[in-house]
């Protein structure tokens, strides 16, 4: 089933972080296996934010090497960023596994970005100077507690709360999914993708690069590959109504907007809240009352159905 | 060998069955018959009260709902539902019951009676299984809105989402704005009047009933066609809408009107193999 939602204040940063938590634990029943942030804070100049792992959660059950093997990847990936020029100004470890660091570094990021994850059991889950994506196993509240997002400052964010259907339950097949190469975009859907395969072969003998078996990952890519080819995001997003095929309802983010689309049977649930200084969208109305327990006025996108905010 | 000739001699009329609108199968002496086994409450229409359900889950707003009837309060105001979903399902007897705010998904399903009015929204799957009664929305309504209704008025003054009276078997589903695709998917009987757009495959494979639109058509689904309005049906949808205080905005006889073509396969009588030979 899978629970999506997306919030962008159109006015000044907020408490995002806890916003998102709100939303994305009161759609828990919509999918108690992993939950997933991409919370966008306030850029600082020449800094970019990178998420990355070594290992999955479950690793850690694997052998008592695993403990010194997590050490050695991480200072693997170190000296990989140094040699390729950056810059770590600062380095957070989240949990054992998972990493936030902060670096300076001139140029392009994607060839340091496939150095790192040469790495064993290294992946990048969000790069950018907005961006930083979190996601594990558990419930919103869980999460948002272990990575510390409950008081997360930022001006939009979205979130999925994930049924396990198509792939494995494990972080690698959590939502959302950065859009690799592209600095700050990320997506999260709800639904699934028929033409999965015969688009993944397309877009890997196009050079890209998947990190999962789960479908929605296949979004994130296929906008990238637009992207990449100077498409602009919303042109990228009509095109996969026609392009993909399966039932899904799905949202992007950027370092400037937020975007959803529905598919043309509608299959998938969406609401939307629109005024002045929010707007918030996700699959149940009981996730944006979460948020905004006034009485509010809302409704559902239809069939076939782009939209664009921006910040 | 004997024949059975109608329901009557096959015994179906002397079941038990539950629903108010099967009123209509039953003969007056049958009247004992026509009882709610489980789960209705003689209430009193002049008796009113409120609760604030803001705090309150979904299973305890029924629950309290419910002792109230037992009560034999008629009328019953539940303020700040906060669109949480499945409130108000199986309300079997005459109730007059008002939602001060938004419902979620499923709710007021296989209601078979109450009137009731929701100040907000619903989400998906809204009056599900239907049997009779009066329900209004003020607001917009998600989709599927009024799946497999059998009977009562069904009313959303906003948008609803797709797939509206999908499987419709009777009553009423009128709604004051646009609805999304397959609309009408499969409906056998009732009627559903939308005053603003239709989306795409309107009324695919519908069996029987109609629909009527006051905005534009996206497309028609597979054996809907236009029919012919009368000026009954007219003066029907007139009075009908007049009783939810609405009005078609070109007036009732401007309303297209779709029906099924009765050309799908199910619709014709030959035998498997005497269809061989045709094909």
């Amino acid at each position: 089933m899978c629970g999506i939602a997306g919030i962008i204040r159109r006015g000044s940063p907020g408490n995002i972080g806890g916003e998102m938590t709100s939303m994305l634990q009161s759609l828990k029943h919509r999918g108690p296996d992993s939950t997933g942030f991409a919370v966008y804070g306030v850029p600082e100049k020449n800094q970019f934010v990178m998420r990355f792992k070594v290992a999955e959660q479950e690793d850690l059950n694997s052998g008592f090497d695993i403990h010194q093997q997590i050490t050695d990847r991480r200072e693997t990936v170190d000296s990989r960023m140094k040699e390729m020029g950056a810059e770590i100004i600062s380095q957070d470890t989240v949990t054992e596994y998972a990493f936030r660091y902060t670096f300076s570094k001139e140029g392009s990021l994607h060839r340091m970005a496939d150095y790192i994850e040469d790495v064993e059991g290294a992946e990048i889950i969000s790069l950018g100077s907005a961006l930083e994506l979190i996601k594990d196993l558990g419930d919103a509240g869980v999460v948002s507690g272990q990575y510390n997002l409950g008081k997360f400052n930022g001006t939009h964010a979205i979130g999925h709360t994930r049924m396990a259907t198509e792939s494995d339950v494990d972080i690698r097949s959590a939502h959302p999914y950065w859009a690799y190469p592209f600095n700050d975009v990320s997506v999260v859907h709800n639904g699934q993708l028929t033409s999965y395969w015969n688009w993944r072969r397309t877009l890997e003998h196009r050079g890209h690069r998947f990190m999962s078996n789960c479908d929605s990952e296949l979004i994130a890519v296929y906008l990238a590959d637009k992207m990449n080819n100077g498409v602009e995001l919303e042109t990228a997003m009509k095109d996969s109504l026609d392009e993909l095929d399966g039932v899904f309802t799905y949202v992007v983010a950027t370092s400037d907007r937020l975007g959803m689309a529905k598919d043309l049977m509608a299959a998938k649930p969406m609401v939307l809240y629109e005024s002045d200084d929010f707007v918030a969208l996700a699959s149940e109305e009981v996730a944006i009352r979460s948020i905004f327990p006034h009485e509010i006025d809302t409704f559902d996108p239809y069939e076939g159905e782009v939209r664009v905010w921006q910040l | 060998m004997a024949t059975i000739d109608n329901s009557f001699d096959a015994g179906l009329h002397t079941e038990q069955l539950g629903g108010r609108t099967q009123e209509i199968f039953f003969s007056a002496e049958e009247e004992e018959n026509f009882v709610y086994p489980y789960n209705a409450f003689e209430v009193d229409s002049s008796k009113k009260t409120e609760f604030d359900a803001q705090n309150l889950e979904s299973s305890d707003i029924n629950l309290k709902i419910r002792e109230l009837m037992k009560e034999g309060f008629g009328h019953i105001v539940v303020k700040n539902p906060s669109a949480k979903h499945s409130i108000a399902v199986g309300i079997l007897n005459r109730l007059q019951l008002d939602f001060d705010g938004s419902l979620g998904y499923f709710g007021c399903g296989l209601v078979d009676g109450p009137n009731i009015k929701i100040s907000g929204r619903v989400g998906w799957s809204f009056a599900e299984n239907m049997m009779a009664g009066t329900i209004i929305v003020e607001k917009n309504a998600g989709s599927t809105f009024g799946a497999a209704i059998r009977g009562g008025d069904l009313v959303c003054k906003g948008d609803v989402g797709s797939r509206t009276g999908i499987d419709m078997k009777g009553g009423t589903i009128i709604v004051g704005g646009r609805t999304g695709t397959l609309s009408g998917f499969m409906m056998q009987r009732g009627r559903m009047i939308v005053l603003g757009d239709a989306g795409s495959n309107l009324g695919d494979s519908m069996y029987d009933g109609t629909i009527y639109v006051g905005g534009k058509i996206a497309s028609l689904g597979v054996d809907a066609v236009a029919g012919e309005m009368t000026d009954l049906e007219a003066e029907w949808i007139e009075r009908k809408l007049a009783l939810y205080g609405m009005k078609a905005p070109n007036g009732a006889e401007n309303l297209q009107k779709i029906v099924a073509g009765k050309q799908l396969w199910n619709y014709d009588n030959l035998e498997p193999t005497e269809k061989k030979i045709v094909l």
